[in-house]
């Protein structure tokens, strides 16, 4: 009876059976469904930065869309809080400048790595990229990615196959800085680019607009060799990202197995956000916030970064601060640690562009500190008093990329030179318009008789850190040389520097030149901004570098 | 009738070749270079050289306006500078999402303050109109950025009952009408709709009073028509100016709503022109600028066909 109570009861019909095997397939699928973990992210940008390889939206976008999707053939070393970050290498495994010809270098590459959607990266794909932002003769050369790229690269030319895992690249001149330029030449899969170009409409004939419509389409289905995987893409809202599970470095293998990135261009929205639950993660918090996001329990991250906030000074005829009493002086009488309480503690106190312990920092003989009386002191020395101030106006916006809160620094900068007899006026420009400005130079009308300017930058890269502010072949219009700072010393150093090619020379050179520089001081230097990023308690393995970027990968989400 | 529509109709020709120069000055004689959100300033002069000519910013400006008004007659509105996108693309998906934060905002707008309005008029001086006055000149007073942002802290921060930014889950792509979609509208529209709502509820309330004083409603009155009657017959006479100020109201907010779509992060025009301006990114600004107006000038055109069929006098003068 009882088996045929069994057989009755348990009598499989089809209908049954799949009744059966779709409630054994939930279970089962379930606990790994649900056990997706996934990392939402508040961005400050306001539109996803672009995911064709090479990103815009300044840094952020390489951040993001960037490091996450793609490698270089050097990377940053993302991996420490407390040690610079440096040079590794990243999809190429070592690099050579020819003895012979200092403007080649080979590049040997990893033989592992494959792109997203399974082809093998190799020198072909080295080659194709370069020309991507560099030969406007190749069919998939696409002006659009050319500034962000060209741009910090500014040497390199072109790129050689010599074998499957060798590439020759060639520099305008010799260029010790070329590999860390690399850092900003993402390898995008030229397969499925390829096969992009070939799904364009028939229609479209002119090979220029079907590369036009082929990186489009490319943007949305990207395939590059990084630790994500591009999953989704809606234009301006988000971005979703998945692990790569065949990610050829076990160090940034993913941990989290989606990431989501959204835009969010307001502060408050962003923080609303992230007290709320929406994100995980938002960068840059309102800073009236910082209070209550901690009393919430959230983590907020943050670390002097390199970049530099400062008055860049004028050299042109007639400048005040043609004397380096004046220089020393206005570095000297700025109370950066009240300056860092206003800020609510989200500043780094400079001691020159780059930090001590770092590399290029070199020992100054000059030491940036607050110290009002030796200002004061070299201020009198120079002939201004509290009777005969030095007056002099500085440009400055009211916001701006990397700006910080220039108003209330500028105004707690303006009222600290005046205990040592600094009379300061601003002009206040509209960000774009200042940062336009700073191409045309001090001795430009649009100067507007100011013999100072407030233009933040990053100093990650020798080039842009130290070079085109004491080159004088950077002086306006060419570069950023506002002032019009630099002289035959100079330019010795600077041309020592590009031309040691080994790692530590090269380093060596240009701690030498940090420290004439620091000396000299072209610049006041008067905060480095510290990326402060909030984020829930759930997410771990957060570390933030010294650097303008970070690395998703190590971070799980409990 | 149709003289006047026809009439109508050609006057917008002028005016969108006059919006489309207007969108175009307004977008070049602005500082700063076309090309900064692709070319850091640090670029080579050759480098900027270069890429002004492979987009064309090199050309004469008459040359560059005609080549974009006839790309634009064409439905082709350029390429976004800063993404690559085609620009049309770009703002009538941004159109619709704003058409969408739009019509909700309106239409709580439109109700609340019509209700605001009639009701203050038809009680005129008494406490329910200081009441229905009062909050309509909070409405037309707060700025509504501010009023956004203390929704956001009171029902997303501290209550976490409706979320702060964005439109859905999946994006505005995949919007549904359901409440998954719909709780990520409630904060943006309600704050939007806080002007419209003040606006209309002052200009009902006006005209009310002043139909009220009419003396053809004494003689209504005299004839012995109830009060509903009287109210239809105010409403009736009210209308066309109701939703002409409705009407108006819609264009402001199709275009006006940079600061409440950037503090919502809600993807519609104003979040559009809020990235287009801070990247710069000249082709996008001008084309959602001209679509913007070309919506403005559109929604008048029809307010007035609207108007005329309510009150035929109006195309007779």
């Amino acid at each position: 009876m009882k088996s045929s109570r069994f057989s009755s009861n348990s009598a499989l019909s089809p209908f049954r059976v799949a009744v059966l095997c779709g409630a054994l397939a939930a279970v089962m699928a379930g606990p790994s469904m649900a056990a997706e973990s996934v990392l939402r992210i508040g961005m400050t940008a306001a539109d996803v930065p672009r995911t064709l390889g090479q990103p815009d939206q300044g840094f952020e976008g390489n951040r993001f869309t960037g490091i996450p999707m793609y490698d270089s053939l050097t990377q940053w070393d993302l991996s420490s809080y407390d040690n610079p970050s440096v040079l590794i290498p990243a999809l190429a495994t070592s690099w050579v400048v020819n003895a012979d010809d200092q403007t080649k270098w080979t590049f040997k590459l990893r033989d592992d790595v494959k792109f997203h959607d399974g082809s093998p990266f190799n020198a072909d794909a080295v080659v194709w990229n370069v020309e991507k932002v560099l030969n406007e003769g190749a069919l998939h050369f696409d002006p659009s990615q050319v500034g962000v790229t060209a741009s910090r690269m500014p040497t390199l030319r072109s790129a050689k196959k010599i074998d499957d895992f060798t590439v020759e690249l060639t520099s305008s001149e010799p260029d010790a800085f070329l590999p860390i330029n690399l850092t900003n030449l993402f390898m995008a899969s030229p397969v499925q680019w390829k096969a992009k170009f070939d799904a364009v409409p028939a229609d479209v004939t002119d090979p220029a607009e079907r590369a036009k419509q082929a990186w489009i389409a490319f943007a949305s289905d990207a395939s590059g060799t990084g630790p994500f995987k591009m999953d989704s893409f809606v234009p301006r809202e988000r971005v979703e990202v998945v692990k790569n599970p065949t990610y050829w470095d076990p160090k940034r293998m993913a941990q989290v197995d989606r990431v989501i990135m959204m835009p969010m261009p307001e502060a408050n929205a962003r923080t609303a956000a992230l007290l709320s639950g929406q994100v995980d993660w938002i960068e840059a918090p309102a800073p009236d916030a910082l209070p209550q996001i901690q009393a919430r329990g959230f983590e907020v991250y943050s670390n002097p970064q390199p970049h530099v906030w400062p008055w860049q000074l004028s050299f042109a005829e007639g400048s005040p601060w043609l004397d380096k009493r004046v220089r020393h002086a206005a570095n000297l009488c700025i109370d950066r640690e009240s300056l860092k309480v206003l800020l609510g503690g989200q500043m780094g106190i400079p001691k020159g562009t780059v930090p001590p312990g770092h590399p290029w920092w070199g020992n100054p003989s000059f030491d940036i500190r607050y110290d009002p009386e030796a200002a004061t002191k070299l201020m009198a020395e120079a002939g201004y008093t509290a009777d005969k101030p030095m007056k002099t106006k500085v440009q400055i916006s009211a916001s701006g990329s990397g700006q910080m809160q220039p108003l209330p620094m500028n105004e707690f900068v303006q009222e600290s030179l005046k205990q040592c007899n600094f009379d300061i006026e601003f002009d206040v420009l509209e960000w774009n318009t200042l940062f336009t400005n700073w191409r045309k130079g001090a001795k430009d009308p649009s100067a507007n008789g100011a013999t100072a300017t407030n233009v933040s930058f990053a100093a990650m890269d020798p080039f842009f850190a130290m070079v085109r502010f004491t080159s004088t072949g950077a002086y306006p219009p060419v570069s950023n040389n506002w002032g019009y700072f630099g002289d035959d010393e100079f330019d010795a150093l600077i041309a020592d520097a590009r031309t040691s090619f080994d790692d530590k020379e090269r380093d060596a050179a240009l701690a030498k030149l940090h420290a004439r520089i620091v000396e000299e001081a072209p610049f006041i230097w008067i905060a480095h901004d510290t990326g402060p990023r909030a984020m829930s308690p759930k997410v771990k393995g957060v570390v933030q570098p010294k650097s303008w970027f970070i690395d998703i990968a190590p971070m799980s989400v409990e | 009738m149709i003289n006047f529509l026809v009439r109508r109709i050609v006057y917008t020709i002028p005016i969108m070749l006059g919006v489309a120069l207007v969108c175009f000055g307004l977008v070049h004689i602005s500082p700063g270079d076309p090309l900064v959100s692709i070319l850091p300033p640090d670029a080579s002069i050759q480098l900027q050289e270069q890429l002004m000519e492979l987009y064309g910013f090199n050309r004469s400006l008459p040359e560059q306006f005609f080549s974009w008004v006839y790309r634009a007659l064409q439905g082709d509105l350029g390429t976004s500078i800063a993404t690559g996108r085609p620009v049309t693309e770009e703002v009538m998906k941004a159109v619709g999402n704003t058409l969408r934060l739009a019509w909700v905002a309106t239409v709580i707008g439109f109700v609340f303050g019509s209700l605001f309005g009639f009701v203050a008029g038809y009680f005129q001086n008494s406490w329910v109109d200081k009441v229905a006055s009062a909050t309509s000149v909070l409405g037309v007073s707060v700025p509504h950025y501010w009023l956004g942002m203390v929704l956001v802290i009171i029902f997303s921060s501290t209550l976490m009952w409706l979320p702060p930014s964005g439109a859905g889950e999946g994006g505005s792509a995949e919007w549904v009408w359901n409440w998954a979609h719909i709780k990520y509208l409630i904060l943006p529209a309600v704050t939007m709709s806080v002007i419209p709502m003040g606006i209309i509820s002052r200009t009902v309330r006006a005209l009310v009073a002043e139909i009220l004083s009419q003396e053809y409603i004494v003689g209504l009155r005299a004839k012995g028509l109830t009060d509903v009657g009287i109210f239809l017959h105010v409403v009736k006479n009210a209308a066309p100016t109701a939703l002409a100020v409705m009407g108006l109201q819609l264009g402001y907010l199709l275009g006006g709503s940079i600061l409440i779509e950037t503090v919502f992060s809600w993807p519609g025009t104003g979040f559009l022109l809020n990235s287009a301006i801070f990247q710069r990114d000249l082709p996008l600004l001008q084309g959602t600028i001209l679509v913007l107006a070309t919506f403005f000038v559109v929604l008048n055109l029809l307010v007035d066909v609207m108007q005329t069929l309510l009150d035929p006098r109006i195309a007779r003068g």
